[in-house]
């Protein structure tokens, strides 16, 4: 005995097995050694890691790990400093000084400085609706000193810390200014920000892996989290974001301890993991998301305002829940276009079902019984069952429909095309958005009344509407922006602009071991501790 | 016969110059637009188009084709539109899962189905007979992914004995690498034992039935030898066809085996760029396989040499 205990650990049967097992890859790496990594599979993989020139939500969420803003909106929707130490506007509101906390580093090491930002936003500025919106108003984006720079506007402008603040893409994050120069529809060479986490390069697969480390030089805020703003206290060594691109897998994988985290399981598989031991459902987007009916208004018969009108008071939203999540307690049927239960909410103008009303619509409107082409994609589960729905309420009131089955990349490029339908074109198609995305008549795309110049998809027009938009941009008292953001929704009811399919919750899915995950609009992982 | 090998080598070039055209064309001629794609769901349709002008996907077709063809007589494959890396890259990250599993696959199926269909066939009719045949009809009927998830349920999730997905380089250590390759190949190999098996138990079944084999016997050769040396032997220029087949289809194969154990593999990769009407990526895939498809061929073709003197290049 007296030998055993005196015996080297390096020593005898068990270090040659512990040896065998290391050479074998099985030897459990020492606790104090081994680096706390969360593996979470998001819901798509990340293969375009700039998220200035794309609004994929996967971008996006790449870009709360690497970058920091310069303001964050919070839990009670308020825009916060985040890389902003202090900030001041002049009297008139036309000038605005921004002062950045100190230490704040980028990853290589160089200090985040003014010109750094002029140039992030400025580039931003090029691709996101509100930041051209912004810029529109800008008149120069001037350096002061290393730590201070100024924006000064052409007329007063509501949406400045509004816009620097937005939660959902395009977000404007912070880049050097050599990164931030590329041209803004190019993807950035180095994925360098200031941010809580660093992107680990050597390890990038695309589409399959990415890995991102703590940055040991991030100096957090020292209020507490909330939301996008407060502190990003990095509490693990690495995240690494693995795509398992079959929801079964990683559902399995989550239970057998592979995985720490689903981000987006499918609303089918919740029950399952409600009842699996040692997972938990966190409902970290309160906010949720919203679908989107969308009609082509450059094709007959949504040319024509009545007809719009008809599908409006066709559809009804609880059926697009029951088809698309099933379970109540994720649906929220809200017919406020810019979300309920935020500042702008309001039921305002909401149309309630009426066939006869809309068969009569549909006849003042001259529908001449040609097919309507629904696109439906469905390889994409969220939104696989709305074409559906809207094609049976769309036949009830007497209309044809032509439900055209396709890949969701279909899609994306055919509804791009504003040839008519005998050309390839299109009449009506679903998508679906993170909330934040949608919370005033600014970044709604759905209310974007501009056409085909620079209008969305479906290219509603109508000016009335821009007026409304730009009076809520330019409004600096936020009682004044709720009562215009109302006459937008009115107006964009009337006018047929998109119809709102309901609310829902996708909860995500992690392990016990998991604390600290924040409520947010995005998943973040700051905050977050592995046991 | 190395002027055979070299003939067929070269036939190679407009084999995959065929390719190259098809695959070029059908992929244009598709819907979708990897611009709209890389723009995003907020896209005004200005973005799009200054995005495709970017690209040269607002080009003429022809002169698309041509760029692509002098890159590729240059052995440049191209960059993937959508992640910005060379698609040379992205293929040789992915070709070790993919090379891992087909062979581990194609083995395990060789070395289970060649003895399964002897079998068969020297107990002919009986209920070891029946009992192969039956087993190899489950075997092409179960689809993959149903086998897959019964695999995963009963190793993974019960016994806790496998992992249930990812891929371990063996660089990384024999056990992880194994344990991941375990049920994919277990999976994948399925319905080439079946398909296997039947050729074989069809092939020796013949060869039992010829006066060779009633000599070989009424010399006293034993049973295991008859088998072996001369019924096998003269069966095996069908067998080596199918797992020529076998092997070429397992590029099919291995996509959807890859998705449900989450392989990041060459299957994947072309799922992916598909979807995402990645050009580039798909293009340089598929002439990969196209010439792999190729080279396999002349490899089989070779092999009869070894089992049929008769056969001369």
């Amino acid at each position: 005995m007296g030998k055993v205990v005196g015996k080297s650990v390096g020593s005898g049967w068990p270090a040659t097995l512990g040896l065998l097992a290391a050479l074998a890859g099985t030897a459990p790496a020492l606790a104090q050694g081994k680096p706390v990594t969360i593996r979470a599979v998001m819901h798509s993989g990340l293969r375009i890691t700039d998220p200035i020139i794309t609004t994929a939500y996967i971008a996006r969420n790449h870009g709360y790990m690497i970058y920091d803003t310069l303001f964050a909106t919070d839990a009670a929707f308020k825009v916060q400093p985040q890389m902003v130490q202090d900030y001041s506007v002049s009297d008139d509101t036309l000038t605005y000084s921004f002062t950045l906390r100190e230490g704040l580093k980028f990853h290589d090491g160089a200090p985040v400085k003014s010109e750094d930002c002029i140039a992030s936003i400025q580039r931003w500025g090029k691709r996101d609706g509100m930041g051209q919106k912004l810029m529109e108003y800008t008149a120069s984006l001037d350096v002061v000193d290393d730590r201070t720079f100024k924006l000064v506007l052409k007329r007063p402008y509501g949406l400045v810390l509004a816009s620097l603040g937005k939660p959902s893409a395009n977000v404007p994050f912070i880049m050097p200014k050599r990164i931030a120069e590329t041209p803004a529809d190019r993807n950035v060479p180095e994925e360098i920000g200031s941010g809580p986490f660093k992107f680990v390069k050597g390890e990038f697969q695309p589409g399959l892996k990415v890995v991102y480390e703590k940055n040991a030089d991030y100096v957090p805020r020292k209020e507490a989290p909330s939301w996008l703003a407060g502190a990003k206290t990095v509490k693990v060594d690495r995240v690494e974001w693995i795509n398992i691109t079959d929801y079964q897998t990683a559902v399995n994988a989550l239970i057998n301890g592979e995985i720490d985290y689903v981000e987006q399981p499918p609303h089918d598989f919740l029950p399952i993991l409600k009842g699996a031991s040692g997972i938990n459902l966190v409902n970290f987007n309160t906010l949720g998301m919203s679908g989107m009916l969308r009609m082509n208004w450059l094709n007959p018969p949504f040319d024509n305002a009545k007809v719009r009108q008809a599908v409006l008071l066709a559809v009804n939203q609880q059926d697009y829940l029951d088809a698309q999540i099933g379970d109540p307690d994720y649906m929220v049927p809200c017919l406020a276009l810019f979300i309920c239960k935020t500042p702008n909410a309001t039921e305002a103008g909401a149309p309630k079902p009426d066939l006869a009303k809309a068969k009569q619509l549909l006849k003042e409107g001259g529908y001449d019984g040609k097919p309507v082409v629904i696109m439906q994609p469905t390889d994409l589960a969220i939104s696989a069952s709305l074409g559906p729905v809207t094609a049976q309420a769309l036949r009830k009131i007497g209309m044809t429909v032509d439900l055209q089955a396709m890949d969701w990349q279909t899609l994306v490029g055919r509804r791009a095309k504003q040839d008519p339908v005998s050309q390839g074109g299109w009449n009506i198609f679903h998508t679906f958005w993170v909330n934040a995305d949608l919370l005033n008549p600014v970044n709604n795309v759905g209310v974007n009344g501009r056409g085909k110049a620079g209008g969305w998809f479906g290219w509603a027009e109508d000016a009335e509407i821009e007026a409304l938009r730009n009076a809520y941009a330019l409004e600096t008292d936020p009682a004044k922006q709720v009562d215009i953001a109302r006459q937008t929704q009115e107006r964009a009811y009337t006018i047929g602009m998109y119809f709102p399919t309901g609310q829902f919750t996708q909860p995500a899915a992690a392990s016990a071991k998991l604390s600290g995950i924040l409520e947010a609009p995005a998943p973040v992982f700051w905050n977050v501790e592995k046991k | 016969m190395g002027r055979f090998i070299l003939g067929r080598l070269a036939a190679t070039l407009p084999v995959m110059g065929v390719v190259a055209v098809i695959v070029f064309l059908l992929l244009r001629l598709a819907p979708g637009d990897p611009a709209a794609i890389l723009a995003g769901d907020a896209a005004t349709p200005e973005q799009i188009a200054a995005i495709r002008a970017r690209l040269g996907l607002d080009q003429p077709m022809l002169e698309q084709f041509a760029t692509w063809i002098w890159r590729l007589v240059h052995g440049d494959l191209g960059t993937s539109i959508i992640s910005n890396q060379p698609v040379g890259r992205l293929i040789l990250d992915r070709i070790e899962p993919t090379l891992a599993l087909a062979t581990s696959t194609i083995l395990f199926a060789v070395l289970v189905a060649v003895p399964l269909g002897v079998l068969a066939a020297w107990r002919h009719g009986t209920w070891v007979d029946r009992a192969v045949m039956g087993l190899s009809v489950a075997g092409f009927s179960v689809p993959v992914f149903v086998l897959g998830y019964l695999l995963i349920f009963g190793f993974s999730m019960q016994l806790r004995w496998l992992p249930v997905q990812g891929y371990v380089s063996i660089a990384d250590g024999l056990w992880p690498f194994l344990s991941r390759l375990i049920l994919p190949t277990l999976t994948l190999s399925v319905i080439y034992i079946a398909l296997i098996a039947r050729t074989t138990r069809s092939s020796v079944l013949e060869v039992l039935g010829e006066d060779y084999i009633r000599t070989a016997r009424a010399k006293g050769v034993t049973e295991a030898r008859v088998l072996r040396r001369h019924a096998l032997r003269n069966a095996a220029i069908p067998v080596i066809s199918v797992i020529g087949l076998g092997i070429a289809l397992l590029i099919s194969g291995v996509v959807v085996t890859e998705s449900v154990f989450n392989l990041p593999g060459l299957g994947r990769l072309t799922v992916d760029a598909v979807l995402a009407r990645d050009y580039p990526v798909i293009q340089g895939v598929i002439l990969l396989f196209s010439a792999l498809y190729v080279l396999v061929n002349l490899s089989i073709d070779l092999s009869y040499l070894l089992f049929d003197p008769r056969i001369r290049y």
